[in-house]
């Protein structure tokens, strides 16, 4: 029996969100600047940290 | 002249593709275990659930070249190139999961040649399944070349060592985890073209003032082209003439050869997709497949086709320098993507998106590697040179023919690095061959009267007239040779793409008509008793009226056409 896809599926976007969040929390001046003022680095992140929990959720809630 | 961006990578960007590196394998040595047999190496053992094989089935489709060339057109064409997704696959998907699948899911089909086998006879099937696995190896040598020049030009890595590296990774995923193993990565594959690419469009569009104030900016580039001021920004209203367009069509040619032809001839019978839907868990989900498939795709101009069409606005603004220049000294249309990947994203968010271009470069060669082991061992080594070998002998093939299908891709890539004209030339003839494919699927599963010898010689001699076609057409500007006009260049077009597009209708038309009438000249060789579960009048179809009304393929079908068309009136 195959394994449930929303496990990695979950596994990596947790982890990209959690790096993107890092990486937003940290962006210099100049890098706010290169996403038109705003840090959409953190937002983005958020969003992928969000589908990844709810990844892992899915998968768990199956078994 | 402006000079190709160069994108640079940060450590954070590095971790986010190593760390997918991991996962893509990862979910091969994973699935090791499940590679019992032949069935689960080929067909995932049958047992995927739909939105699985649905995303898959969209991916499949979403190499690279796609999302670069889809961009380009964008700004080449501007929103009309939207009619490859609402008109040059949308209805055929629709009419994959409605009429066909019973056909390829139901019936005792392996592949989509297997299915010509049962419904015509071996000849047909040897045509399709001969020219199908040379045509799938070799797209997938062309993907792998694209994908290791964009990396060299783009982040200065040695072209041999990007052949290598991702040639390595699809190898050792695909002979572990076989069709599942692609089917997963396909999949994580869609989501991080979603999760690299929005943000792109997002800062993109922001920074062009928004939709309204794009279409504003779209209007000289169509008029310093000399061409009405909508034209960049409808996909409908300039399709009167084929000059009135930039793309060189008008709409009969655009509905008929791309909507029809091209469309059905793709989406229906190329074993590259169809195999997703074959690996469904169920009768249900196989239908149900290309519909979960179509609603994304619907909606997917925006993340491909609009960066394009804010690239060439911005470049239209600054006075020529936001792309970098072809050699030609036209705006180098493929380096959209790229230059907004340089422009927008900072480190983090660019190893996102540059992540996401790697991975579509190899799934998009995975999926043909796939499709390829599959219809070598099953259609071509199991039927002519080792029938009746225990199982694990085929699985061993399946996983030789991985080896040695990657193997001749680098070889295609290595060609293709050498000699453009040989890629060009390999792809015009496998257009031959493709262009009638769709008439002797419709003919075959909708009148069984047709006969093998009737799609046979009806499929030669489509492809004979696509040939004869193509060296009477030139298309304007072109010289005799490669680009057509070869015999005696006596039909012209406004573009090639116009002239591919009825040469497509040609080739169909001659194969359709043949078939009918050698069909009826020739005696059946198959009893109505043989053809049941092939043909439409001698199967029952499968039932959906107990299930809920989103796993009923025709309503969902029906709601897939209405937004479809909703989608195209918005933007008339």
């Amino acid at each position: 029996m195959n394994f449930d896809l929303r496990l990695p599926l979950g596994l990596i976007f947790t982890l990209y969100g959690i790096i993107l969040v890092g990486t937003g929390l940290l962006s210099s001046p100049e890098m706010i600047r290169q996403t038109l003022g705003q840090n959409v680095t953190l937002t983005w992140g958020f969003v992928q940290l969000l589908f990844g929990l709810t990844m892992l959720f899915l998968s768990r809630k199956r078994k | 002249m402006n000079p190709i961006p160069s994108i640079h990578l940060g450590l954070v960007d590095y971790g986010i593709l190593i760390l997918y590196f991991a996962f893509v394998l990862g979910i091969g040595f994973a699935l090791k275990r499940s590679m019992i047999g032949s069935k689960e190496f080929f067909q995932s053992g049958r047992s995927i659930p739909a939105w699985v094989t649905g995303l898959a089935f969209l991916s499949a489709n979403l190499g690279a070249q796609e999302v670069i060339g889809m961009a380009a057109s964008g700004a080449k064409y501007g929103l009309m190139t939207s009619h490859f997704y609402w008109v040059g696959a949308i209805p055929a998907m629709v009419f994959l999961a409605i009429f066909m699948m019973p056909f390829y899911y139901g019936s005792k089909a392996r592949s989509v040649p297997e299915y010509l086998k049962l419904r015509f006879d071996e000849k047909t099937r040897g045509f399709n399944a001969i020219s199908f696995a040379a045509m799938t190896i070799f797209s997938s040598g062309i993907s792998l070349h694209a994908l290791a020049k964009l990396l060299e030009t783009l982040v200065h890595w040695n072209y041999w060592t990007c052949i290598t590296i991702s040639a390595l990774i699809v190898l050792v995923y695909i002979f572990l985890g076989g069709l599942t193993s692609a089917i997963y990565n396909e999949v994580l594959q869609f989501f991080m073209i979603v999760m690299g690419f929005a943000p792109l469009v997002y800062l993109a569009l922001q920074d062009a003032g928004g939709w309204t104030a794009l279409k504003e900016k779209l209007i000289p580039v169509a008029t310093s082209q000399g061409y009405a001021a909508g034209t960049w920004s409808q996909s409908w209203a300039h399709l009167g003439q084929p000059l009135e367009n930039p793309m060189g069509i008008g709409w009969f040619g655009m509905v008929m050869g791309l909507g029809f032809v091209l469309s059905f001839g793709y989406w229906c019978t190329d074993f590259l997709v169809v195999q997703r839907a074959m690996a469904a868990d169920s009768m249900s989900a196989a239908r149900r497949t290309p519909l979960i498939a179509a609603i994304p795709k619907m909606l997917f101009p925006a993340l491909v086709i609009l960066p394009g069409m804010i690239a060439i606005a911005m470049h239209q603004q600054s006075g020529g320098m936001f792309l970098p220049t072809a050699a030609d000294g036209t705006p180098d249309y493929n380096m959209v993507i790229p230059t907004l990947l340089a422009k927008y994203l900072p480190t983090g968010l660019l190893g996102i998106g540059f992540t996401a271009l790697m991975a579509s470069f190899m799934s998009g060669m995975a999926g043909n590697v796939t499709a390829f082991n599959t219809v070598w061992t099953y259609d071509i080594y199991q039927s002519y040179f080792a029938p009746n070998k225990s199982d694990s002998h085929y699985l061993w093939m399946g996983r030789f023919a991985t080896v040695f299908g990657i193997l001749v891709s680098v070889g295609a890539a290595f060609l293709a690095s050498q000699f453009n004209n040989i890629m060009d030339m390999l792809q015009l003839v496998f257009g031959f061959v493709n262009a009638p494919l769709f008439a002797t699927f419709l003919l075959g599963m909708f009148w069984k009267r047709a006969t093998g010898h009737g799609a046979f010689y009806g499929l030669v001699s489509g492809t004979l007239a696509a040939i004869l076609f193509h060296g009477l057409a030139l298309s304007k500007g072109c010289l005799p040779g490669i680009k057509g006009g070869w015999i005696h260049p006596m039909l012209s077009f406004q573009s090639e793409m116009g002239q591919n597009f009825w040469m497509a209708i040609v080739a169909w038309s001659a194969c359709f008509g043949l078939t009918i009438l050698i069909s009826l000249l020739t005696r059946r060789t198959k009893t109505d008793e043989d053809l049941k579960g092939l043909v439409y009048s001698l199967t029952p179809q499968p039932k959906s009226e107990n299930e809920a009304w989103y796993k009923r393929p025709v309503l969902v079908g029906v709601l897939v056409m209405v937004a479809v068309i909703i989608l195209n009136l918005l933007f008339l």
